[in-house]
């Protein structure tokens, strides 16, 4: 057992998942990211630079991807802005990399220590153009190690940027945990002649086989720039979604009380925690409520939303914004069941009452309605 | 200037070609000085990575059979940088434009020269901006027209050697497309140097610098190119009289960037 921060555990996750390369920038809250791995690196001959500004941490990520390191940086809102070219240039060039954001208030500067879950839709299109997304988040400090093995391991295994989306609060949380060692997916190397850099799973690092070409243009599967095969793009992209999608390795969530749940709150990262709260309030009250915490946002774990919403009177969706994945869940939900929104963008947490009010209120609507 | 032979064939990707650069562009002929240079420092091609950003010069590494790594507009000494970091065995060459070098790539240029990390930066300077249509570029010359500036520019120019010695590069170089035949030896020795090595070569738009600024065809824009500037040795006491110097401006054996990284990490291993 130990008592550490929720960004520590981060890092801490990142050296266990094998990750020996961090470029980042500072920014509240997500610093200590950086800091600690400016520890954890150097002894284990691990490479930590602090570049000039996110654009180029991603970029020196990506470019350390490709020499053959996992690798990984950090921010919040701001940097997260700043990088969105390079998570384009990391989806189309199959570089596998994590990109940590601890979301604080925004827009903007917004308000730089306090927590926020605003970066939601942007982890997901943030970049212009189409791209499969894999979109990660936690809420406790244990989680947060783990989630970060998991981003490594799916960003190898599918060869994509990974985003981790961590919070002000959980960044600084300090929690008593265990963080035993976890398993770990390493990069393949090809296995046999005829390889294309750009065909699959097998990652080829430069310097550890025959010269090929890497580009943000469209491509055909040797590299080679294929900039104005329209088809050619929209095949490659079409395939690389749907690898993601619904794949059991990809969604990742916790329920608790779904069995004879009635009442569905469906929350994320910090206001997880407060939900779990709000359902033992209410069943305490004897309302049949049941948590689904989503740990993957993107791909959006449609048909697990659909199937619990079959079962259940009402849905209530909370989060730290003014409305983002809300709007995946009642796409998913259809007219299953109603959908209500319980959105912040001040800073604060819920407090469980707050969200055991909005079930209450939406129970009674329906009562009303009925 | 005798036509490429199989010497030079061996490092380029024939395939990939015809080529993006308009006829009479000057950046084939850096494109040959770069391949003369690889054969004289006969490097192997798989630890070579050539990374290029956006523009028409950051196509030049898809024309060479080394590794390629064509990154996005003016960040590709950001990409070099983490690459080199975590290969440093890999000899990293950057192919930019004067666009991609000084304006959007500005911050990186900088900080790629303070850190002194082992890189070779090519800076392929046509004074504008050419993929996309003869745009002024932060390398325009004062009052030189451009698409963007029609009745002429009011902006002065960067002079990118400056801005390398400035900043802190160790190996600081400029060259012209008119000085064909010094070019690979220079970029020769930026490649040997232990450091952050620039090389700003001259090199000519005929399409849109030449045509907007009435300076003629390519072979005319040579000779303006060789009536603009003026080798270091031939400095008189009136020294440059408005021309730009040429040559080495610095070579000093500074502390590089990964082999300090590495003794930290030496360091800190026996420590632990």
């Amino acid at each position: 057992m130990k008592l550490i921060q929720g960004n520590e555990a981060c890092a801490l996750g990142a050296m266990q998942a094998g990750c020996r390369f961090f470029a980042g920038y500072p920014i509240t809250p997500a610093t200590e990211i950086m800091e600690w791995m400016a520890r954890l690196l150097p002894p284990e001959r691990g490479v930590f630079i602090q570049m000039e500004d996110e654009i180029a941490a991603l970029a020196a990520v990506i470019g350390a991807s490709w020499g053959g390191a996992k690798a990984m940086t950090a921010t919040s809102g701001p940097g997260f802005s700043l990088m969105q070219e390079h998570v384009g240039y990391a989806a189309m060039t199959e570089t596998p990399c994590v990109i940590v954001d601890s979301q604080r208030g925004g827009p903007s500067t917004g308000l730089p220590t306090l927590p926020a879950q605003g970066d939601v839709m942007q982890a997901r299109w943030g970049s212009h153009g189409d791209r499969a997304a894999i979109v990660l988040t936690a809420s406790t400090v244990r989680d947060v190690y783990e989630v970060t093995v998991a981003a490594f391991n799916l960003a190898e295994t599918y060869r994509l940027p990974v985003v981790l989306l961590l919070d002000a609060m959980l960044s600084h949380m300090r929690e008593n945990v265990e963080l035993p060692p976890l398993p770990v997916v390493n990069r393949r190397p090809p296995s046999g002649a005829g390889f294309q850099p750009f065909a699959g799973a097998e990652f080829q690092a430069f310097g550890d086989g025959p010269p090929f070409v890497v580009t943000g243009l469209a491509h055909a599967a040797s590299g080679r720039p294929r900039a104005s095969d329209g088809p050619n793009l929209d095949r490659m992209l079409r395939r690389s979604i749907a690898r993601i999608e619904n794949a059991d390795d990809v969604i990742r969530y916790r329920g608790t009380a779904l069995e004879d749940a009635e009442h569905l709150i469906l929350a994320y990262g910090i206001t997880a925690r407060s939900a779990a709260g709000a359902v033992q309030l209410l069943r305490r009250d004897g309302v049949r409520a049941g948590l689904l915490e989503l740990q993957t946002l993107w791909p959006f774990p449609e048909r697990l939303v659909q199937e619990l919403a079959a079962q259940v009177e009402d849905v209530v969706v909370a989060e730290l914004n003014l409305g983002q994945l809300v709007l995946p869940v009642r796409a998913a939900v259809g007219g299953a069941a109603p959908v209500r929104h319980l959105g912040r963008a001040d800073g604060t947490l819920f407090s469980p009452e707050e969200i055991a009010a909005a079930v209450r209120t939406a129970g009674d609507r329906e009562v009303a309605r009925a | 200037m005798p036509r490429v032979g199989e010497d030079l064939r061996r490092y380029l990707q024939v395939e990939a070609m015809p080529h993006v650069w308009c006829p009479g562009c000057g950046h084939g002929q850096v494109a040959r000085a770069l391949a003369t240079a690889l054969d004289r420092l006969a490097l192997p091609l798989e630890q070579l990575v050539l990374v290029g950003g956006i523009g028409c010069s950051g196509r030049t590494p898809f024309y060479f059979k080394a590794n390629a790594l064509h990154t996005t507009h003016g960040r590709a000494l950001a990409f070099a940088t983490g690459l080199k970091l975590a290969r440093p065995e890999l000899t990293v060459i950057t192919n930019m434009g004067d666009g991609d070098t000084a304006a959007i790539g500005g911050n990186h240029f900088i900080h790629a020269c303070r850190r002194n990390i082992d890189l070779t930066a090519i800076v392929y300077n046509n004074g504008i901006y050419g993929m996309t249509g003869g745009q002024q570029a932060p390398t325009t010359p004062r009052g030189a027209r451009s698409v963007t500036t029609p009745l002429g520019s009011i902006e002065p120019a960067f002079d990118i050697v400056q801005l390398a010695l400035a900043a802190g590069a160790t190996f600081v170089a400029r060259s012209t497309t008119f000085d064909f035949d010094e070019l690979p030896s220079l970029i020769v020795d930026a490649v040997r140097h232990p450091g952050f090595a620039v090389v700003e070569v001259l090199t000519q738009c005929p399409t849109y610098y030449g045509r907007l600024n009435e300076l003629g065809d390519a072979v005319a824009m040579l000779d303006y190119e060789r009536d603009l500037t003026l080798p270091q040795h031939a400095m008189t006491k009136e020294g440059l009289a408005g021309r730009r110097p040429l040559g080495v401006f610095r070579r000093e054996v500074a502390p590089e960037y990964t082999a300090q990284y590495a003794e930290l990490c030496a360091r800190q291993a026996k420590r632990s």
